[in-house]
């Protein structure tokens, strides 16, 4: 039925309908209205049995839900940011024990400093973490990822991180068609754990693994994410077939067929990037785009697949590996590898900057002209004037004070034009 | 009607030989039934209190339960020693997750299993004391502060022995460890504060507090078994002697156990709902220095000449205990050689004790043998 929703109240109920057992969560924005919808369903007995904990950071719930997990119970969490962060350890300890525990992360920078607002450098931190990493365009996506996300966490037993754009679509209001409890229970069935703790049949989950098996035991994790580059496009299918609409699977393209550019990207963004696309397609500008649904596993022959025929790629990514560059670009490159497409990395949107369709015609427009250097890696929009100034103080000497003091000072603290 | 008064202690204690007790109230550990819950050809060193810690608690935990217990272990000893892959010792479901999460993944098993219906299987958590009082102690006190179902239990050897013996928040002053070296003015670790984990668990009023040593399994036992009973979260604080850490004898590990709670320094008690419900007495006072001289990890205190200020303040931690707790028996009771069921060596040569503090109140004889060991507090 379709309703006027907020991202985090659809996200929630859909997680509900899920039925999760346990959920453990531990509060921070912008995840904060998922879990606090939750909690009111399971204070209701609008979703039941489910025991809803309370822990004292996200470290104690990621670990509740491995426990919750390794006792045989459908168990989510969600978080963002220093919260996810602050799991880091226990999510690779999910992962490594292949637990199926899903994940909602409302994709929020990290600090210092400090910044509540949207970009993707949180799930980036982890994307070696053993997670499957899901990413939404779309609130609709959103609530249809979790369904899938379940699915497949329970299918392969491991864990899934469904992402979605932080205040972009946590809490924006918009029409999304939430299902049916008897669609999602046909299409979720009930969890049947691989490995369970049980006295009936007393089994030991986490021993100490010495050189003689471990790279054994890490293969095979890799093995299972390799394995899930062929279940997602199934569940994703199965979900058509039950729910009429298209939703997840690896990668989707828009408008690429033919494209000379093509422009990569993950997550909400890519709804201004069509319509971009779409302007400089009527000015006749052979170009498309290609979104990332799932970037761990890394769908790399997909993305080859779908890039090898441009001439020009344009990653444009909401994280960079501070000191290296692009981590998207760094894995389109890989997947390009022995291919003659040129690849920029750009990024932008950091720390809940607007990413505009001025700026990214701009972008694109420079793309196609042979203005933008390839190898180098590209900053939408920096301000480059502040960071001069700033550069140009430092060489003064030591002892100036924290950089982001200093360029608030310089620019004015209310001149902050992020939303 | 007359009572006759039984004196079936063990040297020095008021602990009962197990063959003079009533079938029912003999020690799990003499059962035929005894569920080895960790069971032989793990890897810990000989004299390991730790592993007799956790096999004391588990079976007793498996009694009371009816077999059905589940076990979220804490990485340390316990856990390496354990489950050398693809071997384990564990004949128990048990998980192993991490360092310093123990608590909150006992308490996500707990949920799972009220979820699912099934509060008859019981959560047992369990670490070190690096995994209780240092890094899981947030989870910890979590825990507590939310009374999830579990009872988490405590090894404490006083340091952090897996990784080769550091000094832990539990590691008492003045005790050599690899960063806390007798070298410079102040020789082993320092006088701290301290950090009282079974104090600060009854700061949360949870239901059930104790505290408990590997030298007494009957005692352990029966605390084991209370809180088994008892829902909500509860904590027992198990003192284990660790030869490899202290610089120990193997053979010692019982004796240091005994000894700990005889001076004094580690009260052995009980507490409901942050109210202190007993105390077990301690029967002939012993200084601590008969304690400290056992283990190299405080031979520094003794060579070249007995640092006099130091051990002074290591007594004066004892007594205020003593004081605090009430610990000196009301009775000192007949003595009773022989019956040393778990004394590794014969006992040595009497010391007359230091000067009670307490004042001995006479009136209060129990004619039950384990209400003796088990007295009020004052
Ligand atoms: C996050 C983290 N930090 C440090 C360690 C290293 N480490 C493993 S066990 C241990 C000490 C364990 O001490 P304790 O809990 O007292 O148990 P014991 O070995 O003494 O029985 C340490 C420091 C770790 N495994 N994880
Ligand atoms: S080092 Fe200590 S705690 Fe560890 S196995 Fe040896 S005796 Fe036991
Ligand atoms: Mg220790």
């Amino acid at each position: 039925m379709l309703e006027q929703l907020e991202g985090s109240q659809a996200v929630a109920r859909a997680v509900a309908m899920c039925r999760p057992e346990v959920i453990s969560a531990y509060p921070i924005s912008p995840q904060t209205h998922i879990v606090e919808k939750l909690s009111d369903l399971v204070r209701t007995g609008e979703l039941e049995p489910c025991e809803y904990m309370m822990v004292e950071s996200e470290f104690a719930a990621m670990s509740a839900c491995i426990g919750a997990s390794a006792a045989g119970a459908r168990a989510y969490t969600a978080t963002a940011s220093q919260g996810l962060l602050f799991m880091a350890e226990a999510l690779y300890n999910a992962s490594g024990l292949g637990l199926p525990i899903v994940m909602t992360l409302a994709n929020r920078a990290i600090g210092a400093p400090i910044n509540i607002w949207n970009d993707h450098s949180d799930s980036m931190s982890q994307r070696d973490s053993g997670w499957i990493q899901l990413f939404a365009e779309t609130n609709q996506e959103a609530v249809d990822l979790h369904l899938q996300a379940f699915r497949l966490a329970e299918e392969l037993s491991l864990p899934v991180m469904a992402c979605m754009d932080g205040f972009i679509l946590t809490h924006a209001f918009e029409q999304v068609d939430l299902p049916e409890q008897e669609q999602v229970d046909g299409f979720l069935p009930a969890f049947e754990p691989r490995q369970m703790l049980d006295p009936a049949e007393p089994m030991t989950i986490g021993a100490m693994v010495g050189p003689e098996a471990f790279t054994e035991v890490k293969y095979l994790m890799h093995a299972k994410q390799l394995q899930a580059l062929d279940a997602i496009p199934e569940i994703a299918a199965e979900f058509t077939e039950v729910f009429g609409r298209e939703s997840g699977g690896l990668v989707r393209s828009y408008r690429a067929d033919d494209a000379e550019t093509v422009v990569v990207a993950l997550g909400s963004v890519l709804g201004t990037i069509e319509d971009v696309i779409d302007e400089m397609r009527e000015q006749g500008v052979k170009i498309g785009a290609l979104a990332i649904k799932c970037f761990r596993p890394w769908p790399i022959d997909e993305v080859r697949e779908a890039l090898s025929g441009a001439d020009r790629v344009v990653v444009v990514e909401k994280a960079f590996a501070v000191g290296a560059g692009g981590i998207v670009g760094q894995n389109v490159r890989l997947a390009l590898s022995g291919c003659d497409s040129t690849v920029f990395d750009v990024v932008a949107g950091l720390g809940g900057r607007p990413i505009t369709r001025k700026s990214l015609r701009a972008l694109f427009d420079d793309v196609v002209g042979g203005e933008l250097e390839p190898g180098g890696l590209h900053f939408l929009d920096l301000k480059t004037d502040v960071v001069e100034r700033e550069i140009g103080r430092n060489q003064n000497g030591r002892g100036l004070g924290p950089h982001a003091e200093n360029i608030l000072r310089d620019i004015g603290t209310v001149a902050s034009d992020s939303h | 009607m007359a009572e006759q008064k039984i004196k079936g202690y063990q040297t020095g204690t008021f602990v009962v030989g197990n063959r003079l007790l009533d079938p029912e109230q003999r020690s799990t550990q003499a059962r035929t039934e005894r569920s080895n819950t960790l069971t032989s050809g793990h890897r810990a060193c000989q004299g390991c209190g730790e592993a007799l810690g956790a096999r004391y608690t588990l079976d007793a935990a498996m009694r009371a339960s009816g077999g059905k217990l589940v076990a979220a272990n804490a990485t340390g000893c316990l856990e390496v020693f354990s489950t050398p892959y693809p071997e384990s010792s564990w004949q128990l479901p048990w998980v192993h997750s991490l360092f310093g999460n123990a608590p909150a993944v006992a308490a996500g098993v707990a949920a799972a299993l009220k979820a699912k219906g099934r509060e008859d299987i019981r959560v047992v958590g369990q670490a070190g004391d690096g995994g209780t009082v240092d890094i899981g102690f947030g989870c910890l006190s979590g825990m507590f502060e939310r009374n999830d179902d579990v009872l988490f239990v405590c090894y404490d050897n006083e340091g952090y022995m897996n990784t080769g013996v550091q000094r832990s928040g539990a590691t008492p002053p003045a005790a050599r460890t690899a960063n806390t070296k007798p070298v410079g003015p102040e020789p082993g670790n320092v006088f701290g504060q301290g950090k009282n984990v079974p104090m600060i668990a009854m700061a949360h009023e949870i239901p059930y507090v104790a505290t408990a040593t590997v030298a007494e399994p009957r005692d352990l036992e029966q605390k084991v078994e209370r809180a088994i009973g008892m829902r909500g979260a509860r904590y027992i604080h198990v003192f284990v002697p660790c030869p490899l850490g202290w610089g120990a004898a193997s053979e010692d590990t019982i004796r240091l156990a005994r000894l700990v709670k005889e001076t004094g320094i580690f009260p052995v008690f009980e507490a409901e709902h942050g109210e202190l419900t007993a105390v077990s007495k301690i029967r002939r006072r012993v200084p601590v220095t008969e304690y400290l001289k056992l283990q190299r990890r405080f031979s520094h205190l003794f060579k070249p000449e007995p640092n006099t200020e130091v051990l002074e303040r290591l007594q004066a931690g004892a007594d205020r205990n003593i004081e605090r707790f009430g610990l000196l028996a009301d009775d000192e009771g007949a003595d009773f050689p022989g019956e040393a069921t778990d004394l590794a060596r014969p006992p040595e040569k009497e010391q007359g004790p230091p000067p009670a503090l307490v004042e001995p109140d006479t009136d209060s004889n129990t004619s039950m043998l384990l209400k003796e060991t088990h007295g009020k507090p004052r």
